[in-house]
């Protein structure tokens, strides 16, 4: 499942909601990635604009592999300004053993930093600076210059 | 006419174009040099799929969107 949240994360709410509903459904293993702001070159948060029909089509593929492999992906995301010591991401791997979600906790959240399309700004004395120099390219870019 | 719309840092309005395909689109684009940029470093979708190659047609009211560089999380 996938929730997107206005501004920061209620990381212990969230978490304690996925962890009910994976005892309930029987899974052995829950993995969990939460991404906190950290306090670096004088941000006071991050903000985030998120592109909804294509996270969720990005997300659902990755969810299709994961019932593959008899497992569950949970994530959620801010839209907006996360003030630093707070959160912004979390991601869940559940599966009946521990194998599946440890790996799949990684290629899920290196690819979520990948291609999900989400971007990211520092914000400084309440402004508002694209991330650029962080941020990555999706697969297939720069089609348009080509020509 | 096709829409064309520019996601996140991009910060431009969508803008309406007459184009057959992909290239079309790609053509007018490069003649903005405030957007001429971006266009080596975002990624296109069609009607919110992500797409690989030029070799898209186009009809009536489809719509172009331009993904620049993520970063989630």
């Amino acid at each position: 499942m996938l929730e997107l949240y206005r501004g920061e994360l209620d990381v212990d709410k969230i978490f304690f909601r996925w962890r009910k509903w994976g005892e309930r459904k029987n899974y052995g293993a829950f993995i969990t990635f939460v991404g906190t702001v950290r306090a670096e070159n004088d941000i006071e948060a991050l903000s985030f604009d998120v592109y909804e029909p294509i996270l969720t089509q990005w997300f659902e593929e990755w969810q299709q592999k994961a019932r593959a492999k008899g497992a569950y992906l949970m994530m959620a995301h801010s839209i907006g300004d996360v003030p630093v010591h707070t959160s912004s991401y979390m991601a869940a791997v559940f599966s009946p053993k521990r194998r599946v979600a440890l790996e799949l906790i990684d290629e899920f959240v290196e690819d979520f930093k990948a291609n999900a399309p989400i971007w990211k700004y520092d914000v400084i004395t309440g402004k508002r600076r694209y991330a650029r120099e962080r941020s990555h390219k999706i697969v297939g870019s720069g089609l348009l210059a080509d020509t | 006419m096709v829409q064309v719309e520019f996601l996140g840092p991009i910060g431009k309005n969508p803008i309406a174009l007459e184009a057959k395909n992909l290239k079309d689109v790609a053509k007018e684009l490069q003649k903005d040099e405030e957007l001429k940029k971006w266009l080596g470093e975002c990624a296109v979708a069609v009607n919110d799929r992500l797409v690989q190659t030029l070799d898209v047609e186009l009809k009536e009211g489809d719509r172009v969107t331009l993904l620049p560089p993520v970063c989630g999380g």
